[in-house]
């Protein structure tokens, strides 16, 4: 009963405490709220689409392969029945479309995918949001995707015209509605999303398979498998099986578009939910160890007499560790809603664009106990030095006030000595160097802070330098036209003499398979013509390359997953034509930062095809004030597929990209700023509690106000001048890992940081210095005099 | 004559009339000094008694221009301190004002010559900080740190420090009052040298009556008032005096 009493007793001080800390408190709180909030956050961004995604493909029955023919007869299809590892199966058509959207001058290409006469597919079946699939033997009704629907504010029973095949037809918008094949939709030829020049269409199948000349065909395979098969051997039997339809190489989901896609985000998201989460707690577990330190060595005496009373090494480490953990727990609880909330609204974000039919909201609870058991833990550890040593304490040695702190003169004093410092000055140096270690850590806190803006900062530069290099210095057309089948070189002529185009050039791209050993990539490979004035390739100091006459050149990505360098050789399937196989040098490394490709000269392409001067794209250069003219006239061309305009696709990409950007820019500088004021503020605190009394000194021997604050805050600034440069660093590190996970097969966002960035973020740390400076300066106004001076030290 | 307002040897430094100070210590009202009457002139040496509670504190801090009283004046030459504000009260103490202080105050991240320099390089014509703690007989301890001083020697570094700046009063709290009898003859004789040999009017401030001894004059404050003034013949040397 009686320690039942006392123990209380020592829970009303802690509160106490707790309440004359708060601004510590809640300082320190925050960081951890950060740390937990960017992980929760980033988690349950992470099992929310992960779960998300599952269950969409489940329920749609996304394929697990994919095998696209030239031509292929509907019957081939009954002999899919035989294979034991097949649980569904479509035979669809696939085709493309150049649209004219009413109100809306540019050209806009679709894919068109068929469903069978009955509605919903086997495979890959269509979430619907609004209206009816297609009806039976209704050759003009079209089912839209939602992105596109979205960004020409399309609704159900708009007209718009389309040309398929090079004939002219008007469709009518029965529904709009979702793929799991299309969650991530990029135009062929492009290298983002650009919703409004590009989207996917659903047709019935007798109405596209009599558009695109296939009645009774098919040229799109998709299936399912039954549990406990593999996709490998899947993708071989499609292969020998339709092979002789043309076959141009069945593939698994891995390989398919979309799924990639999503899943090198989901790893990004993984990766966020550990690096953040990490500086934002070693941050938050120095603070602890300087405040409890400096809370516990004020409170000697009262170890001391406590001890005296009875109370155990236990009982009082037990006390210190609860002021610890209630600071941790704030935090934790502050955190975890900051993260679930975050999470909510980064998730609808991710709907926007990922569309999903619905989001599910998933977090497993054993993650959120497993974080919060952490968090306690490193925050414990984090003050554990402190505890310990005031419950090892002898308690007749803690009745004695601590020894006077010990300073001697600094060797980089001796070594400034030619300088003459004030006396403040000369107290900020012997402060900071009294106590090496802190001066260090608080150093790191706001080197962490300056590095968590940068990083949120540098992203903009770096993808900005990507896709100006790919735009300004790999790829100088102004717009891209692709025929439907490799036509001859000699069309070109045609196009060139038509007004409005001032140059034009070709290319054709070939699927292809490259095979090195037991690793093989799909991709495509670029014949580029040898006198090319628009296609580049570049190397890594991104000067273009001169083409070698025969051999490849492979993007640096490639020839690592490949695992080849140059002099090497490659089997090279082609998977066009008469998919041929042929043994190819690589000749050379290059170095791109969009997508992943294989480049050889044109001509060498076409003879190891066994062609002539083929080519499937045109690269064309315009008069600006005849740009219409040219988009009409091809758009009417038969054998054109689409057309792709670069700016068009420049001007998309900045607009997404401002806006996540400023998003992730005003993110990252809370969390910085978070962070800098946590160290700073505390550092002025503790350093104010252990100062407070030369401080008053001064004022008392005629120091003004603004003086005497130069002495607390120079520290601070002092602080900050050898935190920031250190940030840099570390922002320079941490982008460096950054930019190293983030690179996928779409993307290699090349590491560059400007001044700006750098600016930026030594601004938002200062910023936040300065809020913490101003609480200090006004703490130090109120500073009692009179107080201080009756008391010993 | 009121006691504490008797002509002197020069003309008057201090002038208070009918100082008072009352605290609000929560419910309670504390009166520390109930209408006191003070003239202190130049050059004097000045030993105020008093117990704890008597109200010499509140008044050395009022005259130092620490606090400000609550009623009446207080004039040092033809400042009123009464009426002014913290900043001219900061250019005061910085221009006019040395304090010593019974726990001494020394910043303990500065030697001995930097805490006298701390002072003297914001003053207008200091003496240098080795000349002050020659004054003070610790010229050979000029590069320690406080903590490697003894308290003696660190009242005597806070002495040296007061009156580098060549200050018009000296200002002195109990600055024995952390010391055993023989190190605070070693303080008093220094303050005594530095009043002689500078002519800076001095108050010491002591509960200790032995010290007053050494006084051109002692001034008794009890319960917030001067209760007695008395005026020595003769000042006697602080070697002479033991407690």
């Amino acid at each position: 009963m009686a320690a039942k009493g006392l123990n209380t007793v020592l829970n009303t001080k802690l509160r106490r405490e707790l309440w004359q800390m708060r601004g510590q408190v809640l300082a320190i709180a925050l960081v951890i709220a950060g740390g937990v909030g960017v992980c929760v956050m980033s988690l349950v961004n992470y099992s929310s689409l992960l779960a998300t995604r599952a269950q969409y493909y489940d329920q749609h029955q996304f394929a697990d392969v994919f095998a696209p023919v030239k031509r292929a007869p509907r019957h081939a299809l009954k002999e899919l029945g035989s294979l034991p590892a097949i649980a569904r199966y479509e035979g669809r058509v696939e085709g493309a479309a150049k649209l004219e959207m009413p109100g809306f001058a540019d050209p806009v290409s679709a894919r068109l995918v068929s469903i069978p006469p009955e509605g919903q597919p086997e495979v890959n079946r269509l979430f619907i949001s609004q209206g009816r699939l297609p009806g039976a033997g209704r050759s003009q009704e079209v089912a839209v995707i939602g992105s596109f629907a979205e960004a020409h504010e399309l609704v159900l029973g708009d007209q718009f015209e389309a040309i398929i095949n090079g004939r002219r037809q008007e469709l009518t918008i029965t529904g709009i509605v979702e793929s799991p094949e299309f969650i991530y939709v990029i135009p062929p030829g492009g290298m983002l999303p650009d919703y409004r020049r590009y989207g996917v269409l659903w047709m019935n199948r007798e109405a596209l398979e009599s558009a695109m000349d296939m009645r009774g065909a098919f040229n799109s395979l998709v299936v399912t498998l039954r549990p406990g098969h593999s996709v490998a051997s899947v993708v071989d039997a499609l292969d020998r099986l339709l092979a002789r339809y043309g076959a141009t190489g069945a593939f698994g989901r891995d390989d398919q578009f979309s799924h990639r896609f999503l899943s090198d985000e989901l790893n990004q998201l993984k990766t966020m939910a550990t690096v953040f989460p990490l500086i934002f707690m070693s941050v938050a577990m120095f603070l602890l160890n300087v405040v409890i330190g400096r809370l516990i060595s004020t409170q000697r005496d009262i170890v001391a007499v406590l001890k005296a009373f009875g109370y155990s090494n236990r009982q009082i480490a037990w006390h210190y560790s609860k002021l610890v953990i209630v600071i941790a727990v704030i935090g934790l609880l502050a955190g975890l809603a900051l993260g679930l909330w975050l999470g909510r609204s980064l998730g609808e974000l991710y709907m926007d664009y990922y569309r999903f039919p619905g989001l599910l909201f998933r977090i497993d609870p054993l993650w959120l106990l497993l974080l919060g058991i952490l968090t306690i833990e490193v925050a414990w550890l984090g003050a554990w030095r402190a505890i310990r040593q005031a419950a090892s304490l002898p308690p007749a040695e803690a009745m004695r006030p601590e020894g006077p702190a010990r300073y001697r003169v600094t060797v980089m004093e001796k070594l400034l000595s030619g300088i003459r410092f004030s006396q403040p000055s000369r107290m900020i140096v012997r402060q900071l160097s009294r106590r090496p270690v802190r001066t260090l850590l608080s150093m790191s806190g706001v080197a962490m802070a300056t590095a968590i803006v940068m990083v949120g900062n540098f992203q903009f530069d770096s993808v900005s330098l990507m896709v100006h290099t790919q735009f300004a210095r790999v790829q100088q057309q102004d717009l891209a036209a692709t025929f439907i089948d490799p036509v001859n070189s000699t069309a070109l002529y045609g196009l060139q003499r038509q007004a409005g185009i001032r140059y034009v050039e070709g290319r054709r791209s070939v699927p292809a398979r490259l095979v090195a050993g037991h690793r093989e990539w799909r991709s495509a490979v670029t014949g580029i013509p040898s006198d090319a004035r628009l296609q580049f390739v570049i190397d890594s100091d991104l000067k273009p390359v001169t083409l070698p006459r025969e051999g490849l050149l492979l993007t640096d990505y490639l020839a690592d997953e490949l695992g080849v360098g140059p002099g090497d050789v490659l089997q090279l399937e082609l998977l066009e034509g008469d998919r041929r196989t042929v043994m190819v040098p690589v000749a050379g490394i290059t170095s791109e930062f969009l997508g992943v490709g294989a480049y050889m000269d044109l001509d060498a392409l076409n003879r190891a095809l066994g062609d002539g001067p083929l080519i499937n794209q045109a690269m064309i250069n315009l008069d600006p004030d005849k740009a219409s003219e040219v988009y009409n006239s091809l758009r009417e061309t038969p054998g054109v597929l689409g057309l792709s305009i670069r700016q068009a696709m420049l001007d998309s990409f900045y607009d997404t990209l401002a806006r996540t950007f400023l998003t992730f820019t005003f993110f990252n500088s809370l969390m910085g700023g978070i962070i800098a004021f946590g160290v700073v503020y505390n550092t002025i605190r503790i350093s104010l509690a252990e100062k407070g009394r030369e401080l008053a000194s001064l004022r008392v021997l005629g120091y003004t106000h603004n003086e005497v604050a130069h002495i607390l805050l120079g520290e601070v600034a002092l602080l900050l001048l050898l935190g920031i440069p250190l940030g840099w660093l570390i922002g320079q590190g941490l982008a460096l890992m950054i930019v190293t996970a983030m690179q996928t097969e779409l993307y290699r966002v090349p590491l560059t940081i400007t001044t700006q960035t750098l600016g930026m973020s030594a601004l938002v740390v200062v910023v936040s210095a300065i809020a913490s400076g101003v609480i200090a300066w006004w703490r130090l106004k109120a500073l009692d005099l009179v107080a201080v001076l009756k008391t010993r030290e | 004559m009121e006691p504490g307002t008797e002509a002197g040897a020069g003309s008057a430094v201090f002038q208070t009339r009918g100082l008072t100070k009352t605290y609000d210590q929560g419910e309670v009202q504390v009166h520390a000094l109930r209408g006191v009457d003070l003239d202190l002139y130049g050059g004097e040496l000045v030993v105020m008694l008093g117990a704890s509670g008597s109200g010499k504190s509140t008044l050395l801090n009022i005259l130092g221009g620490l606090d400000v009283p609550s009623s009446g004046e207080v004039r040092y030459r033809d400042i009123d301190l009464s009426a002014a504000g913290d900043r001219e009260l900061t250019r005061y103490r910085r221009e006019h004002v040395g304090f010593v202080f019974q726990f001494y105050n020394l910043i303990p991240s500065l030697t001995a010559r930097e805490n006298v320099a701390a002072v003297t390089e914001i003053a207008s014509h200091p003496m240098s900080p080795e000349e002050a703690l020659e004054l003070v007989g610790l010229k050979s301890r000029i590069d320690h740190f406080p903590a490697q001083l003894s308290g003696g020697e660190q009242q005597r570094v806070a002495i040296a420090r007061a009156i580098a700046k060549r200050p018009e009063v000296l200002l002195c709290d109990e600055p024995t009052g952390a010391l055993d009898s023989a190190t605070g003859v070693l303080v008093l004789e220094a303050l005594e040298k530095a009043n002689r040999e500078t002519g800076t009017t001095t108050v010491i401030i002591t509960h200790n009556a032995s010290i007053g001894g050494m006084g051109d004059r002692v001034i008794t404050l009890s319960d917030g008032n001067i209760s007695g003034e008395r005026r020595n013949e003769r000042r006697q040397d602080p070697r002479t005096l033991s407690w």
